[in-house]
């Protein structure tokens, strides 16, 4: 897999829940990727969306995506075509959608830590190796574990609709 | 070494010996739930290729997130539905007015004991108080259980609660759990099975069981259990008709902490906006206005708590300028009111009431904030724009008790008891 280069975009808080992500008022309407992507975190900030470009990270605190099951929540992240989320931690129920949706979350505290102390962190570049578990940024490199096991070949397959179509055909 | 409950529940439903804690085993389901999300469950279950639904008597839809639908996107979402439920021949689908998913699954006598359901929806954590371990997935994974009806789980760690002590004549199950939330934090339990016990625990109603672990899930835990006792038996009795075999955790299990609590002395709690664990006795909150009083959803809109406020609400007024809201979790649970003469009591002390279903809990319908307001409500969030507006609006958490003895004063009151 290559390389992922974007920019950090900071949201500064601990459990950031799924309703600040992704609006209640929204989860049954049945929109596109695309469309749930313009309303990432719009009651967090409003056009917040907007500052998110393609490859970019979110960098949160602990307990990211705590709350609802929404899958929305992560769904939008993927309308954005965004880099993923490097969190101190994930809620269980996100981390697991994220993978089941391929959109890739990083527990990484001691980055998220470096970052939260500096001045002006926002919009630094990054890069991210999924596959080697390595972030470099601000001069820094970052270790991470890789996802492994059921949830890598989940992740691979591009996500578990992906993943069930496969095993269905094969069946 | 002994066994946890939760590791007794996925080796039976995994057909796996000796499993270990963090191993990966497949797991089969005796149900899946799901609600209106359903309909987008349905393009993506179509997507992945299937002929047909693993077991149509396996699948489990209830509509209740937005009903009745307050627009026609909402009401071409349940059309869906209902054409998927047709298409497929699923068997216990309940349609607008049955009730939340959370409620109607046990009343239909649809959990069983010591198996594992897997739901589209957070508080899917509810069903252990049946004994059963009830945990949440997104919609993906239903899609896809509902293909192959099975999905992997790592086997968790545990923790063991016990609460013991006479709880005060003020203090109701919603009191006990959002203290402990409070206590442990909102990751506190992320990735843990929690097991609950003690005489507390023991003397508790299935209602109080369900508020329990219905809000286990704002600790973050994967799920929660009380083991089966009589109290579950006795509700089971005609519902669920079937042998099953009640599971029970070692006496030598291992527990990556054991919490103990004492209730005697606690005191009326509430959560403070914007986050759950925001836990503090209700006294301190005193005198915040509040704008609508909301009884109901999945937590607290059982019978048992809607009884609590038409007792303190009988012969009186909710103070001018406010609302009540009322969304009983089910029609068994609106009939049982009717009957009661809950509903009545209700109505003449101001209450609106509603269809049995979620209600603005969620934020899409149904009494949604207006900027500025504040909400004193007997749901599981409180998270910032939770009840559908995030200008300047706060939600509070608290009892049926605590909730309809504020309505009389049209701020938050500490409820002393009769």
């Amino acid at each position: 897999m290559e390389k992922i280069k974007g920019k950090i975009h900071i949201v500064k808080e601990n459990d950031v829940n799924t309703d600040l992500i992704y609006a209640g008022k929204y989860t049954y309407e049945i929109l596109t990727p695309e469309e749930m992507g313009k309303k990432t975190l719009e009651d967090f900030e409003k056009d917040y969306y907007k500052k998110l470009n393609v490859n970019d990270f979110i960098v949160s605190g602990t307990n990211f995506g705590c709350g609802s099951s929404r899958e929305q929540a992560v769904t939008c992240f993927k309308g954005l075509k965004s880099g993923g989320i490097i969190a101190k931690s994930f809620s269980r129920l996100y981390f697991r959608n994220a993978v089941n949706k391929a959109l890739l979350v990083i527990e990484q505290r001691e980055f998220v830590d470096y970052i939260f102390s500096k001045e002006n962190g926002e919009n630094l570049d990054i890069e991210v190796d999924a596959e080697n578990g390595v972030i470099l940024c601000d001069g820094k490199s970052f270790k991470f574990a890789p996802l492994s096991g059921q949830a890598k070949e989940i992740f691979d397959a591009g996500g578990l609709a992906e993943y069930t179509k496969r095993k269905l055909a094969a069946m | 070494m002994g066994k946890t409950l939760i590791q007794k529940i996925i080796e039976k439903n995994s057909g796996k010996r000796d499993v270990k804690t963090g191993e990966i085993v497949f797991v089969k389901p005796s149900i899946v739930l799901s609600h209106d999300n359903s309909a987008d469950i349905s393009k993506t279950f179509e997507k992945m290729g299937p002929k047909k639904v693993f077991d149509p008597s396996k699948i489990f839809i209830a509509l209740d997130h937005e009903v009745p639908p307050p627009d026609s996107k909402k009401a071409l979402n349940h059309s869906i539905i209902r054409e998927f439920v047709k298409k497929y021949g699923i068997v216990n689908f309940f349609d607008c007015g049955e009730g939340i998913c959370h409620q109607v699954l046990p009343e239909k006598g649809l959990v069983e004991p010591s198996t594992v359901v897997f739901g589209s929806d957070s508080h899917t954590t509810t069903h252990g108080a049946f004994g059963a371990a009830g945990i949440p997935v997104g919609r993906t994974e239903t899609a896809s259980l509902w293909a192959l009806g099975e999905t992997w789980l790592k086997v968790p760690e545990s923790f063991k609660i016990i609460i013991n002590g006479e709880a005060p004549k003020n203090v109701f199950p919603k009191d006990v759990i959002l203290y402990i939330i409070g206590k442990i934090g909102a990751d506190g339990a992320t990735y843990i099975s929690v097991e609950f016990t003690g005489d507390y625990v023991n003397r508790m109603s299935i209602g109080g069981r369900m508020t329990f672990c219905n809000l286990s899930a704002e600790m973050g835990a994967k799920n929660a259990i009380i083991p089966v006792d009589d109290v579950t038996r006795s509700f089971l009795r005609g519902r669920f008709n079937k042998e099953y075999e009640p599971l029970y955790a070692d006496k030598d299990a291992e527990y990556a902490k054991v919490i103990e609590i004492d209730v005697s002395k606690l005191t009326p709690q509430v959560s403070k906006p914007h986050k759950v664990d925001n836990v503090s006795p209700a006294s301190e909150a005193r005198g915040t206005k509040i704008d609508l009083f909301f009884l109901g959803t999945c937590t607290n809109g059982r019978t048992e708590d809607l009884e609590i406020a038409a007792k303190i609400l009988k012969g009186k007024k909710i103070k001018a300028g406010t609302r009540l809201l009322v969304y009983p979790a089910s029609k068994e649970v609106l009939l049982e009111c009717l009957d009661k003469g809950i509903i009545k009591t209700l109505v003449e002390a101001g209450g609106e009431i509603n269809t049995p279903a979620c209600g603005p809990c969620l934020g899409a319908y149904g009494g949604v904030l207006a900027p500025n307001e504040k909400a004193l409500s007997t749901a599981n969030r409180n998270f910032k724009g939770r009840m559908g507006c995030s200008e300047n609006t706060e939600v509070y958490l608290a009892s049926p008790a605590t909730v309809a003895f504020s309505a009389l004063h049209g701020e938050i009151t500490e409820y002393q008891g009769d």
